[in-house]
C-alpha cells in the first residue's frame, strides 16, 4: 500500500513545485496528446530528453519515479508483448502462425513501451510536485467554464478534496482493522487465491461501515455549519497565474511543434 | 492456565513508505508474573500501545525478545509462533467495535476460535457460553451486528475475543467512549472473567480508578520505556511522585489524605475504593 508513488506529493521547492497547479494540469494532459505525435525513433529520443530533464528539474530522485512505474510494469508489457508478438511488416523473424516476431513489432513494441513510461513519468512529476488539495484547486478552476451548462464544478471539486483529505485515515484505519483480525487467527497472504479473498472480507466490510458512518458525520458536520451547495463561495487559498506558466506551456506548444515537422519528413 | 510474559531489552520502530518514527519502544524490561492484572499507564505516545502490539505479533522487535509462556517473538521469528501466540494471547484494541464484520453476532464470536482450529460446533457453545457472560441475551446471536447498540457492539467484540479462550488478555482501554455505567459493567465482567481463568490481564487505561479498582500491579511507561513497575498499593503510596508525573489520585485514597489532615488521625492502611475507606474509618473510630 505505501509502495504507491503515482499520486503522492513529494515537499520540495523546485521550479515545479512554484508552477501553478493549472499550468501544471494543462501540461500533463497535453503530454498525453503531444506523445501521440511522436513516430520515430528521434521523436521518442526527443521525449526522453525532455522528460528525463523535467523529472530532473523536480528534484525527486530517478529512484521514486522508477517506483511509480513498477506496480503497473505487467500491464506495461502485456501491451508491449502484444505489439510484439501479433504486429506483421518488415522482415519476419519468427513466424509460429499467429504469432509473429516482425521487424515493425519489434519497433511498435518498443514505442508502445515508451509511450507508457513517459505518460506515468510525465504524470508523476505532476503529482510529485503539486499539493493534493491545489490539484483540487487546479482542476475546479479549469472546470468552471463548464458552470455554464450547469455541471457542479464545486460540488466535484470539493468531493475530490474530501475524498483526497480520507486517503491517510482510511490507510490508517485499515491498518488497525487488519491488525485486529490479525489478533484474531487471520493469516493475509496465506493459502489458495480463495482462500487469500475470503480473508479480505473481514476488512472491507468494517472499513466500508466506518467510512459510511464517517460521511454521514461530516455530512452533518458542513450542514450545521452552513453548507450549501450550488451557492457561489470564495477561495482561502487564491492561484496565480504567473508569466513562468505561460512560459512553461509555450515550450509544451514549441515539443509539439518540433514533433509535427519531424513527423512530416 | 494462566502464562507468563517477559520482556528482555525490547526496542521497536515503525515504519511508513519513507516516513520512519524512531524507536516507539526502547529497551523495555518487564517480568509479568503469570495471573497477575496489571494496568499500563503513561501519557499518550509513551509506548503503551507499541507493548501490547509487540505481545501479540502485531509489531515485531528490532532488538531484544519478548517472551510470552514458552514462545520468544524476536527479530525473526517462525510463522508458526505468530499463530500461537495469537492464540494464546486475545488482544482487545481502543473501539473494537470496529472490527465486526460477520452476518450475525454468532458467527462474528465464532470467528477467531474457528481460525485458530476449534470446530464450529464448539465454537457454536463457546459463544452462547460467552455471550452470556458479557451480560447479553442468547437470542442477540441471531442479529447482524451492525443493527446492535454502541455498549452492545463493543461487548460483542470483546465476547469475541474471550471466546478464544486466551490464557492473556490485553485490553486497550476497553471503557473509551461508554458511559460510566456501561464502562463499570465492562470492567467487572473483566475482572470476573480474569479471576475465573485465572488469565494474566494487561489493561492500558488513562482512569486512575480502574488502576485503584482492578489492578494488582502498576507499569507506567513514558517516551518508549517502562519506568516504573510496582505493586499497585505502593505505587499510590506516594504521592508526591504521582504529582511529578501529574497523576491522579483515585477518590479514595485522595479522600483518606484529607481526612488524615484535616484530624490528624492516620489510618492504618492505603485505601483504593470506596469500600476499603469506609472500614478504614469504622477502624480507626471516624465513622
Amino acid at each position: 500500500m505505501n509502495k504507491l508513488i503515482l499520486g503522492r506529493y513529494f515537499p520540495g521547492d523546485s521550479w515545479l513545485h512554484r508552477l501553478d497547479p493549472r499550468s501544471k494540469l494543462i501540461a500533463g494532459v497535453a503530454f498525453i496528446f503531444i506523445i501521440f505525435l511522436a513516430d520515430s525513433l528521434q521523436a521518442f529520443a526527443l521525449l526522453w530528453v525532455f522528460t528525463l530533464f523535467v523529472m530532473r528539474l523536480s528534484g525527486v530522485g530517478f529512484r521514486t519515479y522508477v517506483r511509480g512505474v513498477r506496480p503497473l510494469i505487467w500491464l506495461i508489457l502485456f501491451a508491449t508483448l502484444m505489439q510484439m508478438l501479433f504486429r506483421t511488416g518488415g522482415a519476419t523473424f519468427v513466424d509460429w502462425g499467429p504469432i509473429t516476431i516482425s521487424e515493425y513489432g519489434i519497433i511498435n513494441g518498443f514505442y508502445v513501451f515508451c509511450r507508457f513510461v513517459l505518460i506515468i513519468f510525465f504524470s508523476t512529476v505532476v503529482t510529485l510536485t503539486t499539493k493534493p488539495i491545489d490539484l483540487t484547486d487546479g482542476i475546479g478552476s479549469l472546470l468552471r467554464p463548464l458552470r455554464k451548462l450547469k455541471v457542479p464544478v464545486d460540488e466535484l471539486a470539493l468531493m475530490l478534496s474530501i475524498s483526497l483529505r480520507f486517503i491517510p485515515n482510511l490507510m490508517d484505519e485499515t491498518q488497525r482493522i487488519m491488525d485486529a483480525q490479525r489478533a484474531r487467527g487471520t493469516q493475509f497472504g496465506e493459502g489458495s487465491l480463495i482462500q487469500q479473498m475470503k480473508t479480505l472480507v473481514p476488512i472491507f466490510l468494517p472499513l466500508f461501515a466506518s467510512s459510511l458512518n464517517r460521511a454521514e458525520d461530516m455530512a452533518n458536520a458542513m450542514e450545521v455549519r452552513g453548507y450549501q451547495s450550488g451557492t457561489k463561495r470564495s477561495t482561502f487559498r487564491q492561484l496565480s497565474w504567473k508569466r513562468i506558466d505561460t512560459a512553461s506551456l509555450f515550450i509544451m506548444v514549441v515539443l509539439a511543434g518540433v514533433l509535427l515537422v519531424v513527423r512530416t519528413i | 492456565m494462566a502464562m507468563q510474559v517477559k520482556f528482555h531489552n525490547v526496542a521497536a520502530d515503525y515504519k511508513l513508505g519513507p516516513i520512519r518514527q524512531s524507536f516507539v519502544l526502547q529497551s523495555v524490561n518487564l517480568a509479568i508474573s503469570s495471573g497477575t492484572f496489571s494496568a499500563v499507564i503513561g501519557p499518550t505516545g509513551s509506548g503503551k500501545s507499541s507493548l501490547l502490539k509487540v505481545l501479540n505479533g502485531l509489531l515485531v522487535p528490532k532488538q531484544g525478545q519478548a517472551h510470552i509462556g514458552d514462545q520468544v517473538i524476536e527479530k525473526e521469528n517462525d510463522k508458526h509462533v505468530y499463530k500461537e501466540v495469537r492464540k494464546r494471547v486475545g488482544m482487545v484494541f481502543q473501539f473494537p467495535e470496529s472490527q465486526l464484520f460477520a452476518e450475525t453476532v454468532l458467527q462474528d464470536i465464532c470467528f477467531g476460535p474457528i481460525n485458530f482450529g476449534v470446530p464450529f460446533e464448539e465454537a457454536k457453545k463457546l459463544a452462547s457460553d460467552v455471550i452470556e457472560q458479557v451480560g447479553l441475551e442468547q437470542d442477540i446471536l441471531t442479529k447482524s451486528p451492525f443493527s446492535l447498540s454502541g455498549g452492545q457492539k463493543r461487548r460483542v467484540a470483546i465476547a469475541g475475543i474471550l471466546a478464544m479462550n486466551p490464557d492473556i488478555l490485553v485490553l486497550d482501554e476497553p471503557g473509551a467512549g461508554l458511559d460510566p455505567k456501561g464502562k463499570a459493567e465492562i470492567m467487572s465482567l473483566i475482572l470476573n472473567w480474569h479471576r475465573k481463568k485465572e488469565m494474566t490481564t494487561l489493561l492500558v487505561t488513562h482512569d486512575m480508578e480502574d488502576v485503584a479498582h482492578y489492578a494488582d500491579e502498576v507499569i507506567v511507561m513514558e517516551n518508549g520505556s517502562v519506568v516504573m513497575h510496582e505493586e499497585v498499593r505502593d505505587f499510590f503510596s506516594d504521592d508526591q511522585r504521582l504529582e511529578k508525573w501529574s497523576l491522579e489520585l483515585p477518590n479514595a485514597r485522595r479522600f483518606q489524605l484529607k481526612v488524615e489532615q484535616d484530624t490528624g488521625v492516620k489510618l492504618p492502611n492505603i485505601c483504593l475504593t470506596k469500600n476499603e475507606l469506609v472500614e478504614a474509618l469504622i477502624k480507626v473510630g471516624l465513622a
